[in-house]
Order: structure tokens, then sequence, then C-alpha cells
């Protein structure tokens, strides 16, 4: 079958695969850390990375696959430039986390879990972004915005480029 | 810092006073809180405004010290500037405001009283920190010294005493006494579970003999809480030396920090306190000349609730996916790769050093009879006061959500306050002299928890609380054993459909024998407890359950699917507030024209609820019955001609 | 020498050695207890709970998975009573929905359905998903990782989007190992390889959203 999740480069992959293990002695127990930081280097984790990691740190194929798809922090397709998590803990819900939802869903035209067509926007609920007395929050490429209006957001989405 | 790599209890003492010598008490010095919540309100840049400031208006001979500490705990407002020696709190400081301060507060003696906290009862306005009633009826022991401490300079917790108890530990004390000390001192987890602290040292410290582990617990992640990161963010060298400590009395050379990755901020700062500590030799071989090694490795999660369960942690820090296990041996006595291995949470840790500072005693004297201490919780949700708090156990929760938390907004009626975030349960008005405790909690049908506290007022649907828990743990569920995967997918579908207007006869019976099963079949707490908001909502609520499905009625109004919003005509004055509020453009009318609401077009986002005077009070919510007929078409509103 | 045990199961003396747990000394004992994700040549799991069992010891009662459970010396143990019952009744109701076929359910699932009374359907109206006929027994993961050494099929995803899949490279030395077909307490493998492929089941199905 034919992946679509290949990197052009596979030489990249494995040498920067090679320099996250190394960073970490090759030690098996830091799998976890050795993903978080390949993610955040591609954005994404592909078959070729995940393949890659299995060989060079010498565990089960299934082992690393089962964590990448296990945690949220980890996207096994590409994800937009940016990220946009609406918090939606216990305060933010009481205070309208899911009105606000519904409308960045709405000027986005995406679901949760979605990514735009253009790849500039991927739309995500979290369940607590830690800043309840400011809720509801919304944060955008790790900006956190407070309350934000609809014209706040059209702002904020426009300036995302 | 210096680079001096301590090698003695008097080298220590040495550089305290080094340190000591060359801080003056009484030189200004401007705190700004840039604690994750405050930083979002842009408290950084406050900050650096400050630093750029100092430097040009050269105030009281250029000596005022700018310092990014922390997280203070007043968030709700959010950014908070403190002043020393004085301790003048500013409150929400803009950008703007800086200039105004450096020149008022610190080149000159006066005070911005419209930074001031204005006390929402009296209307009065606070000048200082410790005055303000949010603060005065705190206990902070463990949370105090954020504000005085910048969590990227060792020196500033070497200064407040920092590190005296690890080197009392070491060379006062042997490991028997440290651990008779925590025994004695009552200390019980401050996680969720709420063991004896002292008894899970002892169980790890007499597990066989060889490598031990311990572990710092900083994957809290209760929706709502953020205790935990607030001391890891702003004070991680007092997890540190309590760890350090621990390692101490039960043996082990080894220890982990497991931060979640949702804590960036606080996972850098502990990066850099590890690194700090390793340099002045806290983190070694043979610390401060002792015969005693002890070194962490930090390990970040990447985005799961279930990971903070113990087996679970334990099993991400073997680099296996973090789920639990099946266990019927302690992880004190089998954990890490089968070794003892004792795991507490950041605040357990925080309040070590304390404890042996100050002794069991002193201690024991805070608190009930079986929760002594203090605890941090997070007061969240409808209460005026929302940050983060330290109370002594004992203290009553309504205390605590009226005398520190200010009571409700808006007027209010107070419903119900929730605690443990997922595996807790909801408290209602009756209960509120309930003290603060372990035990008392848990009796209620709740629980202590990680400190999560949100309070509910009377627009909040106790089923809709329900369906939010189930719904949180459904998606948190690691999904190994069948009670908890699929009983939450049951319950979860169950009570949506009560809160649409779908429940049925038997639901009710459906969700206690579900929650049953979860209680006492899941493979870990998880599962075990996470019917617990379902199960107090029907204790104490089981009103609101029979309302949602045998009348169709939410009687909060909140749930969208059993509520219409209805504009009264006799009490419209056709003033287009709400018109132009509507983001649907669903409310018809003109000027003079009554208002009335096309619910076709209604999305029940409560706008023009909120937004209608209140002298007017059109618009209602309407739940379980029948809406009244619409007016005529082009319904002139009367007004009454004033005498 | 093995450290001999001596343990109460339903009111009957069993003789035990240290080390076992509570479920293997009921079946060399002749005592019944109904599993669905225990096998003898696997560590055990503990996912399935249906061996759950009361559990005794100074007069504290909790309630364990027998396949795990260590023996004890004096523990006394009740395979049975009214909460064990509905435990294992409410279990596969709730697991009758995914792997309902034709709107039966078979195999163990339906003998233990049988034994506890449990009403297959009672949930079936309120179950949206698509039914996966997978309980997530794990036998066929841990089969293939303790004792065939293959590691050829993993778990991938978390709660209700947990599944089991099989690795395409892997899978070729599937079709003459075929070890987890007969494992599998629903019969979902055999019948979805059709004991010849794995399409359909494969990660890169997980990945699509079709699992």
């Amino acid at each position: 079958m034919v992946s679509k999740t290949r990197h052009k480069e596979s030489t990249k992959v494995s040498r920067a695969v090679k320099k996250a293990v190394g960073s970490y002695q090759r030690d098996q127990d830091m799998l976890i850390q050795i993903l978080l930081d390949l993610q955040s280097m591609f954005g994404w984790l592909s078959e070729e990375v995940l393949t890659e990691v299995s060989e060079q740190l010498d565990v089960p194929v299934t082992r690393v696959y089962q964590i990448a798809s296990y945690y949220k922090a980890f996207s096994l397709v590409p994800t937009g430039r940016y990220i946009v998590k609406v918090c939606l803990g216990t305060a933010c819900q009481v205070r309208g986390a899911p009105q606000l939802l519904n409308v960045v869903s709405a000027m986005l035209k995406m679901k949760p879990s979605e990514t735009s067509a253009d790849m500039r926007f991927t739309l995500e609920t979290v369940n607590c972004l830690g800043c309840c007395a400011m809720g509801p929050v919304i944060a955008v490429d790790g900006v956190y915005h407070s309350k934000p209006s609809a014209s706040d957001l059209r702002t904020i989405f426009e300036a995302a480029k | 810092m210096s680079n001096k790599r301590l090698c003695s209890a008097s080298d220590l003492e040495t550089l305290r006073t080094e340190i000591l010598a060359k801080r003056n008490p009484d030189k200004p010095i401007v705190t700004v809180c840039t604690g994750t919540a405050c930083q979002a309100y842009g408290s950084l840049e406050v900050f650096r405004r400050f630093a750029d400031e100092l430097k040009k208006q050269g105030s009281r001979g250029s000596v005022v010290e700018a310092k990014a500490t922390g997280c203070h705990g007043f968030c709700e407002q959010g950014p908070v500037v403190v002043i020393f020696p004085q301790e003048i709190c500013y409150v929400r400081v803009k950008l703007e405001d800086v200039p105004e301060i450096v020149s008022t507060t610190l080149a000159g003696d006066g005070v911005i009283e419209r930074l001031l906290y204005k006390d929402p009862v009296t209307g009065e306005r606070i000048a200082k920190a410790p005055d303000i009633p949010f603060y005065k009826n705190q206990l902070r022991i463990v949370f105090g010294n954020n504000k005085y401490i910048d969590p990227g300079d060792i020196d500033d917790y070497i200064a407040l005493g920092g590190y005296s108890a690890l080197s009392k530990a070491l060379f006062l004390m042997t490991p028997e006494q440290v651990l008779e000390e925590i025994k004695r001192s009552g200390l019980r987890g401050r996680g969720g579970g709420g063991f004896p602290t002292g008894v899970k040292w002892e169980a790890t410290r007499n597990g066989s003999r060889g490598l031990k582990y311990v572990i710092v617990n900083c994957d809290e992640g209760d929706p709502g809480a953020y205790m935990d990161r607030s001391i890891m963010e702003g004070n991680p060298h007092a997890v540190l030396e309590g760890l350090t400590i621990g390692a101490y009395a039960i043996g082990s050379q080894e220890g982990f920090i497991y931060v979640r990755q949702e804590y960036p901020i606080a996972y850098q700062n502990t990066i850099q306190a590890v690194r700090q500590a390793e340099e002045y030799g806290f983190l070694a071989k043979g610390i401060l000349g002792s015969g005693f090694d002890f070194g962490v490795t930090i390990h970040r999660g990447a985005g799961a609730f279930v990971s903070g369960e113990s087996t679970a942690l334990m099993s991400a820090i073997e680099g296996k996916v973090g789920e639990p296990r099946m266990k019927y041996i302690h992880t004190a006595v089998s954990g890490i790769k089968g070794r003892p291995s004792c795991l507490n949470n950041v605040e357990t840790w925080a309040n070590v050093s304390v404890i042996i500072n100050r002794g069991a005693e002193w201690f024991n004297s805070i608190g009930t009879k079986g929760s002594k201490g203090s605890k941090i919780f997070s007061l969240v949700g409808k209460v005026n006061n929302t940050g983060l708090v330290e109370v002594p156990m004992g203290m009553t929760l309504r205390q605590l959500v009226y005398d520190i938390g200010g009571g409700i907004p808006k007027g209010k009626r107070f419903k119900a306050v929730q605690t443990g975030g997922p595996s807790g349960g909801v408290i209602p008005e009756r209960c509120l002299d309930t003290p603060i405790d372990f035990d008392e909690l848990t009796k209620l049908g709740s629980m202590m928890g990680s400190g999560g506290m949100v309070v509910m007022d009377e627009d909040t649907c106790m089923v809709d609380t329900a369906r939010y828990f189930v719904n949180f743990c459904c998606e948190e569920s690691c999904g190994q054993c069948i009670p908890c995967r699929e009983g939450l997918r049951m319950l979860r579908e169950i009570l949506t459909d009560i809160c649409e207007g779908k429940g049925k006869e038997g639901d009710i019976e459906a969700i206690e024998d579900i929650a049953e099963v979860m209680e006492y079949a899941s493979l870990c707490a998880l599962g075990s407890t996470a019917a617990n908001p379902a199960l107090t909502t029907l204790k104490y609520f089981r009103d609101e359950y029979e309302a949602h499905i045998k009348e169709k009625r939410c009687p909060a109004r909140a749930c969208k699917a059993l509520t219409a919003y209805y504009i009264d005509p006799a009490k419209c004055t056709a003033c287009m507030i709400c018109r132009k509020s509507c983001p649907t453009e669903a409310i018809c009318g003109d000027k003079s024209i009554i208002h009335w609401i096309e619910q076709e077009k209604c999305i029940k986002c409560n706008a023009c609820f909120e937004v209608c005077p209140p002298r007017f009070s059109a618009v209602r919510r309407i739940s379980g019955e029948p809406l009244p007929p619409p007016p005529a078409p082009g319904t002139r509103v009367v007004r009454e001609k004033k005498r | 020498m093995p450290m001999t045990i001596t343990l109460q199961i339903d009111g009957k003396e069993v003789k035990a050695t240290k080390g076992m747990t509570v479920l293997e000394s009921a079946r060399e004992a002749g005592i019944e207890i109904p599993t669905l994700c225990y096998h003898e040549k696997l560590e055990p799991y503990g996912v399935c709970r249906i061996c759950s069992v009361e559990v005794e010891k100074k007069g504290k009662t909790r309630i364990v998975a027998s396949c795990g459970f260590p023996v004890e010396q004096g523990l006394v143990v009740r395979t049975r009573s009214p909460r064990i019952d509905k435990i294992r009744k409410v279990i596969i109701e709730l697991v009758a929905p995914t792997t309902m076929v034709d709107g039966e359910v078979a195999g163990e699932i339906k003998k233990i359905g049988n034994e506890y009374g449990a009403d297959i359907h009672r949930f079936e109206s309120r179950f949206r998903a698509k039914p996966t006929r997978c309980i997530l027994c794990g036998r066929c993961v841990r089969y293939c990782d303790e004792v065939i050494g293959e590691h050829a099929i993993g778990f991938m995803g978390r709660g209700i989007d947990r599944r089991a899949a099989f690795f395409p490279e892997k899978a070729r030395a599937c079709l003459t190992c075929q070890a987890c077909f007969n494992l599998c307490p629903t019969g979902k493998i055999p019948s979805e390889t059709d004991f010849v492929v794995f399409d359909g089941f494969s990660v890169d199905d997980y990945l699509a959203g079709e699992l």
C-alpha cells in the first residue's frame, strides 16, 4: 500500500532521529521524550519518523505507534501552522466556553481536530489551560486570549498568516 | 548566583550571609506576577516596561529593582504588582500604568487609588496586600514565598532560608529521624488520595534493598486546578529540596520529576532550577559534603490525564505508554522496573522542608485531627475572587467561598461547590459549614482531591455538570478495562440524552447500576471514581434529574435543548439593545415596536439575557412550559406617561 | 520449598502455593470463575474484570480481579455475591452492542450472559458508535508479544477510540502463524481476516479512521 505520509528526504529524517535519540543517550526509557522532541521539530510524526525511532532505539514498532497514537501532544497527520485551542475546562465551561467554540468553529469553518485546507489552522479543544480566572480562554499559537469578542477573533485569525 | 560549589553546611550558611548582606530590606522592589495566568493578561510586557522605565526615570538613586515572580494567587485581579517594602498592591495593571507607578510610588511616596483593590462589599480601596481580605484570611505556609522569588534565581530561595532544611536533615538528623518527623507531622498526600505520606515513605524505605526511586507528580490534570503549576513555576526549589530530603529518608539516589506537557513554563523553570541546584551542589554526589548522593531526571507528559495515575506515570517513566496497570502490590514496594518507588504530589513535597524546619508539633497545631497543615485550593467558577488560596485544614467551605472568595457575583444564589475534580462531587448549600478535611469531604460523597474548588450558582445545571465530568473522563480514559471504557461511553450517552430532553424512565437506575460496576470493578481510580459527579448530583439534586426526564424541564434553564428565550411584551420597551447584540439577527422589532425572538434562529447564546437592562428585565428563559404566543407583528410599546 | 498457603474460596478450604493468584488456586481446586481476557500462557492483564471476586482480610472486604490478586494466608474469597453477579451481568450488557452479530452474541460472552441473566439489548439503542466486535481483551496483542515474540499487532488510540491493529510489514508472518485467530473471544479476527488477508485491520486503516 502507498503511504501518504512520507517525507521526501529519508536521510534528513534518520539524521534528525539519530540526533534526538542521541541526546538521551539512546535510553529506551526516554522514548516519550524523544517523540516529543521530534513532534516539536517536524510538527507531526510520520511513518518514517516512527519506524526510524523503532529501529534506532530497538523497540517494537507497535510500542512506538501505541505511544504516538495515545497522547494528545502527538499528531500522526500533518497539522496546521497555527494551533487554535479552545479551553473547555470546568471554569471556562461555566463561563461560556461552548458558545466561544461555536463562534470559532463557524469562523474557521472547521470542527475540532480538523485542519484547514490551506494548512493554516488546526482547531483543538483542551481540557484546561490553567487560566481559570480569565475564562473563557482561547490560545492561538501559544498566545492566550481572554474573553475574545467576535471582532477580536477576526483580528487574531487575520493576523495569523 | 555565585559559582561556588558548596561542600559543607557552613559553606551554605556563609553563602546565605553573603547573599543577605548584598540585599537591603528597605530597598524598593517592584514585583510583577508572571505566572502563566498573569502572563496571559500581558504581565510579562508589564514587567519589561518596568525594567525599561526604571532605567529611564532613574528613581530614588536608581536602586529600585524590578523582579518577575511566579504566581501570587490573586488571579482574578491580574496582572498583579506588589511594591516592597510597603507591600502596596496594584491590581489589573496595564502597560500604560507603568510610568505613573514608577513616578508616583517608586520615585515618590504616593499611591494610585484607581489601581488599588476595591472591596466589592464596602467599596473601600485597600493599599497593602496583607490587608486585602483575600490574602488576610489565608495561611500561606507553602505558597506565601512565591511573591518574593524570581524562579530563575536560586539566590532568592536561599535568601529566604532555602535548603536549610536539607542541611539540617543531612547533618543533624538520621534518615530514620527525618522519616519519624514526617510521620508525626501527619502530612497526608496533597494530590487527591490523602494517603499518609510518612507511611508511604516508610513502606518504600522498607522495600527490598537496592535501587529506590522518588517521584514528583506534576501531572496535575483536574480541569480548573493549577496549584501545582504555580508551585513548580514559581518556587521549584521548594519541591527539589523536599524531594531530596525525602530521598535521604527513604534511601534513594535517583529522583524523577514528571511535568505535564501543557505546563511549558513550569518545565523550563524546573530545568533551570535543577541546573542551578546542581551547580551549587544541592543535587550531586556527596551533597554539601555529606555522604548522600542524589540526582533527578525530568520527564514531560504528552497530554493524557490518566498518566497522572501512579502506575501509569511509572510506566511512562519506563518509556512505555502511560496507562495504568493492574497492581495489587503497592508501588512503594514494587514500582518503576519493580523497584520500591515513592510517588508524591508537588504540594506534598513542598510541605517537607517547612515541616523539617518548623517541626512536626508546629505542623500538628494547624488543621483538624485527621487533616494537618494547610491546603492550596484553586477557587474558580462563579465566585468573585478567583485564584489560588491556601487555608488551614478545618476552615469551613462557607468561609472559603464567602470570606476569601467574596461570595457569588451578580447577586446570584449559591448552588453548589464542586471539589475533587472529575473524581469528586458537588456539595450543596446545606453542607457549607463542613470543615475542609479529607474525611469530612469524603463523608459527603465528594473528596478533597488535588484542590480544585469550582463554585456554581443558580444558573448551573447539575445534570449538565455531571455530563461535563463524565464526558471529560470518557475522553481521558485509557480504554483498557470494560467497566470504565464502556461504562463511561454509556453514561455519557444517557446524560447527554437527559440534557437534550431525551431522558427516559429507567435512566436513573441505569446510571446507578453502571456507577456501581465502575466503582467496584474498574482497573484504576479514574474508572472507580469517574461516576462520583453523577452520583453526588443525583444524591443532592435528584429533583433536577427528574425534572429533565419527566417534565423535559431544566430548572437552571441552562440546557439549551430544554430552554427557550422569550421577551416579555409587557416589559419590553423596544430599546433595541438586545437586537444589536444578537449574533444571528433572531430578534425582530424596532424602535417602539415590541421585540420578539424568532425561535428558529435563536442559538441560545444568552447575549440578550445579559444585555437587557436590569430595570426592564424583559428577557426570560423558559423551560418546561409552552412558549406564550407572539404579539401581533408591529405591536407598539405602550409607554406610561410620566406624571 | 514453595510456601503452602491455605485460603478459603466459597466456604471451601483451598491449598495454594505462594505466588499463585486467586484464579489459579480456584481453578486448581476445581472452582469455576469466568474469564474473558485471561490466558494461562500470558501475564494476567486484568481488563475484562469478569473474574472479579470479593476478598476479605481482617474484616475488610474489597472487590478485586482474581486473575491478578495474589493468594494470602487466611484470605476469604467469595466468587459469587449479589454485587459480583451484577458486575458480571452489566459487563456483558455493556459489551453486547459492539460484539453483536445479527442481534446475537456468541461464545464465552453468550455463556456468561446467560449464566448471569444479562439483557444483551439493554444498551443497544444508546450505542451510537460503529460496532467493532472487539472487547479489547488484548489476547491477540499479548500472545504475539509474549509467546510468539513477533509484535505484529498492537494497540492504537485511547478510550473508546482504542483499537487493536495489525502492522502489515510484520503481518506477512501472520499468514502462516495465525495463533491469535482462535484466541479471539468474539471471533472478530478470523471472520474479518478471512483467514487470509489483513486489509481493513491494519494501522493504515486506523489512521484513515476506518477501524
